[in-house]
C-alpha cells in the first residue's frame, strides 16, 4: 500500500488522458486516483418477529469495477432501483461493501474505520440528491459550510468563516445567506449550499449523486454548468450519478451504464453515445429524446418488455436477458440464460458485457436509437436545457411510436 | 491553516450576531403564534401569573401562612381572609398563594429529572440500536407496565413520606415517557440525510448526536415538558393529599385538600380554594402546552 499521502500529491495539475490503454505505454500511466474493483454491496432480507433470521439477499450491487483518474468525470447511469447510489454510498463509506475493494489514491477504503477513515474523508466527499433533507434544518448556513472544518478542526472560528464566505461566493451565494437557515431557500440554492460544504474541505473527489435529479428543470442546467466551472477551478475528480442522459453526457468524460448492480456498459461519453455496444444501452438512449426536431422524428424507441428483475433473486447467465431485444432478435440463444457475460473490452478501451456485443454494432436499433446518422448529431452538449423534462424519466413515458 | 488572511471580511463577531439574531427571531415568531391562539394566550398569562406569585409569594401574602390564630378557626370568606380560614386559624388565601411554591418547584425537579434522564437513555438507546436499544426499551417498558401512580406510591412508601421523596417517586415514573419519546425522533432522526452528510464531512459519532440529533429532538421534548407540568402538578397534589407527600401544616394544595376534607360539609371553602388552584395550574400549563405544540410542530421539519 501507498505511504500517507503528501500534500504535493494531493493538488496535482496533471489533467491525465482520461482513459490510459492498460498497460503497454511506456511513459508509466498515472495511477488512477480510485480504482473500484468487484464492489458488491448486498443487504439481508429479515423475516421472523422474536427470533429474525435472513430469509433472502438484495444484491444491490454484484460485483461492480471500475476507476476514475484524476482531473476526470465518470459518469454513471441507469434507471431507478440498479443500484447506483448504493455504489455511491459505499464509496463514500456510509456503508460497509461486502466485498470487493475501493482503492482511493492508492490507500484501500474498505478496511478503513474509525479516525483513519475520518481523516481520509477531507479528501472525497459527496453531494446528496435531496438539496432538502440533507441540510440540518437547525443549523445556519453558516454552520452547514463550516461542519467539515469544525469536524477536522481545521482553522480558528474566524478562519473559518473567511472559508465559509469564500466557498459560498465560489457556488454564487452572497455572503449575506450565512446567517440564515435552510428552509428560506429554493431547491437550487439549497444545493448550492450543498455543493459548497461539498468543497469545504478541497477534496479531491466529490461523488454527486444524482445532484440535479430533485431540482426544477430550469434550475437543473445551472447546478450542472457550476459543477463543471468548480470542476476546472478546484481541479475536482468527479464520480457524477445520474439517470438522466443529457446531464451525463454534458457532465462525463467516461460512462458508465448501470443495469441490477452490474455495469453492463463501460465507454469514453462521445463513444458510448454515438454507438453503444450493449443492448440495454441501446434501449435507455432510444428512450431519451433528442433535440434535433429531424433525428428525433427518425428516432425509434426500443420499449423493454417487463419489469426490472428483483435485485433478490437477479435472472441466471445474463442478467438482463429476461428483457432484451436483441436476444429475441437472433432467436434466443442459450449462452443468453446459462453463461453471465464478463466484461470485457471491445474496441479500444470500450468495455461491455454482453456476449454479443458485436452484433449490437451492425444493428438497425443501434442506428435509429442514436438518432439515425453516425456522427455525433443528436447529443450534443447544446442539449443542456431543453431535453431534460423529458429525458427525466424515460421509463414513464407513454409510447411514443 | 489552509485559509488565507482575509478573515476580518465576516469576522467571528459579525457572524456571533448574526447567529443571535437568528435564534431570536425564532424566538419571537414562536411566541407570536402561541399568542396568537386565545385558549393557548390564556395558558401563557396564566401560567406567567402562576410564576410570579411563586416568586413573589412573601410579598404578596396578607398572613403569615403558618401561623396558627385559635380565634378565628374555620371563618367564611370576607374582606379580612379572603379564602377564609382553617381548623387552626390560618389564613387559606395565604396558603394558597404559598402553594404555587411547592407545586412548581416540584414540577420542575420532576420534569428535569425525568427529562435528562429519560433524554440521555433515549439518545443512546436510539443511535447505538442492537442490544443497547433491546435492553433499555425493555427496561423503559418494566416501568410503563405499571399504572403510574401505584408505582410512585410504591416508591414514595418505600422511599418514606416527605416532599423531596415524593418528587424522586414521581420522576422515577416519569423518565421512561421521555425516553421513548426522544428514542423515537433519534430513529427518525439518525436516518436523515443530513446526518449522512455530517458523517461524510468528518464529523465523530458524539458530534452528530450532540450537534445533530439532540438539538432536533428539542421541540418534541420542550411540548412534552409544558404538556406534563400540569399533570406532574396534579400527581404531586395527589401522593399529598393520601399523606406520602408534603406533610400538613405545610402549604400545600394536595395536603390543605386532605386536610379540608373533613370539614367539606360545613365550611366547603377550605377544600374549594386549594382545589380549584390545583385546576388553575393544571389547565394553565394543559393549554400552554397545546399551544406551543401547535406552534412549533408545522415548522418542524419544513
Amino acid at each position: 500500500m501507498i505511504g500517507s499521502p503528501t500534500s504535493a500529491a494531493r493538488r496535482p495539475g496533471d489533467a491525465a488522458a482520461p482513459y490510459p490503454a492498460p498497460g503497454g505505454a511506456t511513459p508509466l500511466p498515472p495511477r488512477p486516483l480510485l480504482e473500484v474493483s468487484g464492489l458488491a454491496v448486498h443487504f439481508p432480507i429479515r423475516q421472523g418477529l422474536f427470533f429474525s433470521r435472513q430469509t433472502g439477499t438484495i444484491r444491490a450491487v454484484d460485483g461492480v469495477s471500475f476507476t476514475i483518474d484524476r482531473g476526470e468525470t465518470l459518469g454513471l447511469v441507469g434507471e431507478s432501483g440498479c443500484g447506483k447510489s448504493t455504489t455511491v454510498r459505499a464509496l463514500v463509506r456510509l456503508l460497509r461493501p461486502t466485498a470487493g475493494s475501493i482503492r482511493f489514491d492508492g490507500v484501500e477504503l474498505t478496511r478503513l474505520e474509525g479516525d483513519a477513515l475520518r481523516e481520509l474523508r477531507r479528501r472525497f466527499q459527496m453531494i446528496f440528491q435531496d438539496p432538502y433533507s440533507s441540510l440540518d434544518p437547525r443549523l445556519t448556513v453558516e454552520a452547514i459550510v463550516a461542519e467539515p472544518l469544525e469536524a477536522h478542526g481545521v482553522g480558528t472560528a474566524r478562519e473559518r468563516a473567511a472559508r465559509v464566505a469564500e466557498l459560498l461566493d465560489a457556488v454564487g451565494l452572497p455572503p449575506a445567506v450565512a446567517e440564515r437557515y435552510p428552509h428560506e431557500f429554493s431547491g437550487g440554492q439549497r444545493q448550492r449550499i450543498g455543493v459548497a460544504r461539498a468543497l469545504a474541505l478541497q477534496p479531491e473527489l466529490v461523488a454527486a449523486d444524482e445532484p440535479v435529479s430533485a431540482l426544477d428543470v430550469s434550475i437543473q442546467a445551472q447546478i450542472v454548468n457550476l459543477l463543471k466551472q468548480l470542476q476546472q477551478r478546484f481541479h475536482l475528480t468527479y464520480l457524477f450519478v445520474a439517470h438522466d442522459l443529457a446531464v451525463v453526457r454534458h457532465m462525463s468524460d467516461r460512462v458508465a451504464v448501470m443495469y441490477l448492480g452490474r455495469i453492463v456498459e463501460l465507454a469514453r461519453a462521445e463513444e458510448l453515445y454515438r454507438a453503444p455496444l450493449h443492448p440495454y444501452t441501446v434501449a435507455l438512449l432510444s428512450a431519451a429524446p433528442v433535440p434535433d426536431p429531424l433525428i428525433e422524428a427518425r428516432r425509434r424507441r426500443i420499449i423493454l418488455s417487463g419489469e426490472v428483475p428483483s435485485p433478490a433473486a437477479p435472472p441466471p447467465g445474463c442478467r438482463f436477458h429476461t428483457r432484451c431485444w436483441l436476444r429475441e432478435r437472433l432467436g434466443r440463444p442459450e449462452a443468453c440464460e446459462t453463461v453471465d457475460p464478463a466484461v470485457r473490452s471491445v474496441l479500444d478501451g470500450h468495455l461491455v458485457a454482453c456476449h454479443f456485443a458485436e452484433q449490437v454494432g451492425a444493428s438497425a436499433e443501434q442506428r435509429r436509437a442514436t438518432g439515425g446518422g453516425n456522427e455525433d448529431a443528436g447529443w450534443t452538449d447544446g442539449g443542456i436545457g431543453q431535453t431534460k423534462g423529458e429525458a427525466e424519466n424515460p421509463r414513464s413515458r407513454g409510447g411514443r411510436d | 491553516m489552509t485559509t488565507p488572511p482575509m478573515a476580518q471580511l465576516a469576522g467571528p463577531a459579525g457572524a456571533e450576531a448574526a447567529f443571535r439574531t437568528g435564534r431570536r427571531r425564532r424566538a419571537v415568531t414562536t411566541a407570536g403564534r402561541v399568542l396568537a391562539n386565545p385558549l393557548s394566550a390564556i395558558g401563557l398569562v396564566l401560567a406567567l401569573v402562576l410564576i410570579l406569585i411563586a416568586l413573589a409569594a412573601p410579598l404578596l401574602v396578607p398572613y403569615d401562612p403558618l401561623t396558627i390564630d385559635a380565634a378565628n378557626r374555620l371563618l367564611p370568606p370576607s374582606p379580612t381572609h379572603p379564602f377564609g380560614t382553617d381548623e387552626a386559624g390560618r389564613d387559606i388565601f395565604s396558603r394558597v398563594l404559598y402553594g404555587t411554591r411547592p407545586s412548581l418547584l416540584a414540577a420542575t425537579v420532576i420534569l428535569g429529572l425525568a427529562s435528562v434522564v429519560g433524554t440521555v437513555i433515549g439518545l443512546v438507546a436510539g443511535f447505538r440500536g442492537g442490544r443497547v436499544d433491546e435492553l433499555l426499551m425493555r427496561l423503559t417498558d418494566m416501568f410503563l407496565a405499571f399504572p403510574a401512580l401505584v408505582l410512585a406510591m410504591g416508591a414514595a412508601a418505600a422511599l418514606g413520606p416527605s416532599f423531596f421523596n415524593a418528587m424522586i417517586a414521581i420522576a422515577i415514573v416519569w423518565w421512561p415517557w421521555y425516553a421513548r419519546l426522544v428514542r423515537g425522533q433519534v430513529l427518525h432522526l439518525k436516518h436523515e440525510l443530513f446526518v449522512d452528510a455530517a458523517r461524510v464531512a468528518g464529523a465523530s459519532e458524539r458530534r452528530i448526536v450532540l450537534r445533530h440529533i439532540l438539538p432536533n429532538c428539542w421541540t418534541p421534548i420542550i411540548v412534552q415538558m409544558s404538556l406534563d407540568v400540569g399533570y406532574a402538578i396534579l400527581t404531586m397534589a395527589s401522593l399529598s393529599f393520601i399523606g406520602l407527600g408534603a406533610q400538613p401544616p405545610a402549604p400545600e394544595w394536595g395536603a390543605m385538600v386532605a386536610v379540608g376534607r373533613d370539614y367539606i360539609l360545613d365550611q366547603p371553602w377550605y377544600v374549594a380554594f386549594p382545589g380549584m388552584a390545583i385546576f388553575v395550574a393544571v389547565m394553565a400549563f394543559n393549554l400552554l402546552g397545546d399551544g406551543l405544540q401547535e406552534a412549533l410542530s408545522p415548522r418542524w421539519r419544513r
